[in-house]
């Protein structure tokens, strides 16, 4: 019966971060200038790392958890070089 | 899915509520992207998920794990650090780009110079 719940809040949760993930979508894609479409991707990325998360506990296998890890690491220099264009034009000096 | 059975039921009641409030916190900061009107409304409302929503998935899936394994599972606090130090740093670099763009431009919705 309890484990049954935890099956089924996964599945929920798992649904809320695909809404959430829609919402970042949707803010990349709309967002009137560059910076709201940076900030869509990023928030793509950190919600990307919870859905990997809630995989791993759905599956118990700690294989999704090396999958987070990078993309939370490929999110973090994502959005910094982004910025950096933003601000200079230019990703290396 | 039927490893999750094997769950004592105090771990699984406490893994479920984790990840409720954690995917709900993220999906309130989503909403947030696409409900406030300026950029610099905006770049508050997605930390909600980087910081209280993340956090407890990660101790979800450390608590889940732990119990599991029988053991301390613990490597999920290698992206909690991650996170808690590249958020404050991305978020930065990209307002204060944003504000350099506006500025440079003239809107006026920007927060002016303090000189002195």
């Amino acid at each position: 019966m309890i484990a049954q719940l935890l099956v089924w809040s996964v599945l929920v949760a798992q649904i809320l971060l695909a809404v959430a993930m829609a919402c970042a979508v949707f803010r990349v894609l709309r967002g009137p200038r560059a910076q709201d479409r940076v900030l869509g991707v990023d928030t793509l990325y950190v919600n990307a790392t919870m859905l990997l998360l809630t995989f791993g506990i759905r599956t118990a296998s700690t294989l999704y958890f090396e999958a987070a890890l990078i993309i939370a690491l490929l999110g973090f220099v994502t959005t910094a070089a982004l910025a950096k264009f933003l601000m200079r034009g230019e990703v290396i000096e | 899915m039927t490893h999750l059975a094997e769950l004592p039921d105090w771990a699984a009641l406490l893994t479920a509520l984790l990840l409720l409030i954690g995917s709900g916190l993220t999906l309130i900061g989503s909403l947030g992207l696409l409900r406030f009107r300026t950029f610099y409304q905006r770049i508050h409302a997605p930390t909600l998920g980087t910081t209280l929503g993340i956090g407890s998935i990660l101790l979800a899936s450390m608590l889940a794990f732990s119990v599991l394994e029988l053991r301390l599972v613990l490597h999920e606090v290698l992206i909690a650090v991650f996170m808690v130090v590249t958020t404050p740093i991305t978020l930065m670099l990209l307002a204060r780009a944003a504000l350099y763009r506006d500025r440079s431009e003239g809107n006026d919705e920007v927060p002016p110079t303090t000189s002195g």
